[in-house]
């Protein structure tokens, strides 16, 4: 068996698509590469969707935590400590035992059902965590970076009559990002990592279709052998780390795109952050 | 635990849940929560002398060294830190009982990892298969605590690299002029002056840490996720306390137990950071004076 047909046999096998059974004995580099790599499609599809929804939610947040009203204030504030201040491990328990308890059979709004099993598997259930989460995180970067906003720049926008909409969309938003964008940046990277959380943590993998740590740990429990796929999966990893750096420099570029070279903030991965 | 316990079928109400919250298994459910203090209050000196060791190693002049130290810190930028708690414990166990293989047993052709398996004789099995179930949960433990030290080590190390740069270069120059050797310069100046500058990003780690432990789970110590998941199942009418599935209450009470360390520590590192910021060259500092004058 060529590596060839391995990977058509199990390149989208984390989707379902191709082999049904995993292998079970002779685990070559191939199949340990091959595998693993297929599960990285869920990493990205947990990372993306989180982070692309927990986008508009953080701002939504940052705004609502800086907002002068406690009505606004107190529930953000409030939202922000609790996903910050306890691990996303005990976030993804508690969300799958809250879930599974509602009623199997769906629930009768006005003569319409509402079906909720869905709800329990994993690519609802945690990415909704995960979603969660990263608002969280986010809004607690946007929310200081909020608060750095150059005084210069709020006075110029008066000076243009800017205000309400206008005022937020051609000055402080850009102005937010542009500070908050490096350790954004950072809290994009330790997103990927924390969706290696999703399968180890009530979530099941229907069918074994996992994400590249559930078949890492497959293969190490298997061969009895840790030393090959887990660098395997720290390889894909820092592989992914790294495109997101380019892609997060390249909108870091953007954003800065106004200011003379030199005083261009770089952007600088810190590491900091585990759920 | 007490007396009127001792038919938990003839419990009702309050009773019922004051036996039911002593009983054997919720004792040792408790005890849980000081296991996984013990595992933060021992691994943070730990890390801290892995990241010291680190933070001095990639400043050393000695190339090698130096990348080591440098290697060391870069470990865990591009690699989710469940990869190196999954790894370090079975890499450990497996280190060791390979060395001690190597001098336990009697020699033989066969080779350690094949078929799939890894195969060393009974008497290089750690800890012993003989040795009560204590050392077992010991060892495991022990395990935990070094695959936590190595991960928050490097951390550790990255934040103390920083501080170490961060002390301003004419302090160390004084201490020059004054005739220190290198040495003297980095044990007097350098280390107890680099804390103020180290305290913001240690404290970042801290609370990391404390939010690291429900891991512990992955690597099989019966800590308190695991006995949140077991006394949390549903108990048919064959256990002494039936009653539905109330797993999501047992994780709502972890849930706030972290949101109380959390809140604790903060509370504390923040009069520490007041502490230290006290006659420093820095904001925090410069702020002290000026309220104090």
């Amino acid at each position: 068996m060529s590596c060839v047909d391995i990977i058509a046999d199990y390149g989208l096998r984390s989707l379902g698509i191709g082999e049904r059974l995993l292998p079970r004995s002779d685990f070559t580099l191939c199949h340990q590469f091959t595998l693993i790599g297929s599960g990285l499609i869920w990493n990205l599809y947990f990372g993306v969707l989180a982070l692309a929804f927990g986008f508009f939610m953080a701002t939504g947040l940052a705004l609502a935590k800086a907002a002068e009203n406690p009505l606004l204030r107190k529930p953000a504030e409030w939202f922000i400590f609790v996903f910050r201040g306890s691990p996303l491990f005990i976030q993804f328990f508690l969300a799958y035992e809250a879930l599974v308890l509602l009623p199997k059979a769906g629930i009768d709004v006005f003569g319409i059902t509402i079906h909720t099993a869905w709800t329990t598997k994993a690519w609802a259930g945690a990415l909704f965590v995960l979603f969660l989460n990263t608002s969280a995180y986010a809004a607690e970067i946007f929310y200081g970076a909020l608060r750095s906003v150059p005084k210069g720049d709020l006075e110029a926008a008066d000076a243009y009559g800017f205000t309400g909409w206008k005022k937020f969309r051609k000055v402080v938003w850009p102005t937010m990002l542009r500070l908050a964008w490096p350790a954004y940046t950072n809290e994009a990277i330790f997103l990927f990592h924390a969706t290696t959380l999703v399968y180890f943590s009530g979530f099941p993998a229907f069918q074994q279709r996992g994400d590249a740590l559930y078949y890492a740990k497959f293969f190490a429990d298997k061969t009895f052998n840790p030393f090959i796929p887990y660098p395997i999966a720290a390889f894909y990893f820092v592989c992914l780390t790294l495109a997101l750096i380019a892609v997060f420099g390249v909108i870091n570029r953007r954003l800065n795109r106004h200011l003379p070279g030199a005083s261009r903030p770089k952007l600088k991965v810190r590491p900091q952050i585990i759920r | 635990m007490f007396e009127s316990c001792a038919d938990p079928s003839q419990l009702e109400g309050l009773n019922w849940f004051l036996c039911y919250l002593t009983s054997g298994k919720h004792m040792l459910f408790y005890t849980s929560f000081l296991v996984v203090m013990a595992l933060m209050v021992i691994t943070a000196p730990i890390a801290l002398m892995f990241g010291f060791g680190g933070a001095l190693a990639a400043r050393s002049h000695v190339a090698p060294l130096r990348w080591l130290g440098k290697g060391y810190t870069a470990m865990v930028r591009g690699v989710p830190d469940i990869i190196f708690f999954l790894f370090v414990p079975v890499a450990m166990d497996q280190g060791l009982e390979y060395l001690r293989n190597l001098y336990k047993c009697p020699p033989t052709d066969a080779p350690i990892w094949a078929n799939n398996e890894f195969n060393v004789c009974a008497a290089a099995k750690l800890p012993l298969s003989t040795s009560p179930q204590f050392w077992h949960e010991a060892y495991g433990f022990a395990l935990a605590v070094i695959a936590f030290s190595i991960v928050f080590g490097a951390f550790a190390a990255n934040v103390l690299y920083g501080a170490m740069n961060a002390v301003p270069r004419a302090q160390l120059e004084t201490a020059e002029a004054y005739g220190m050797s290198p040495k003297q310069v980095r044990r007097r100046i350098l280390i107890p002056q680099m804390w103020t500058y180290a305290l913001p990003g240690l404290s970042n780690l801290w609370l990391i840490l404390i939010k690291a432990t429900p891991l512990l789970f992955l690597l099989g110590v019966e800590d308190i996720v695991y006995w949140a998941r077991e006394l949390g199942s549903t108990k048919s009418a064959i256990y002494d306390y039936p009653h539905p599935d109330w797993r999501v209450w047992y994780f709502l009470v972890l849930l706030f137990y972290y949101l109380g360390m959390t809140r604790i520590s903060e509370i504390y590192l923040g009069r520490l950071s007041a502490r230290l910021s006290r006659g420093q060259a820095t904001m925090a500092g410069e702020a002290m004076r000026k309220a104090g004058a």
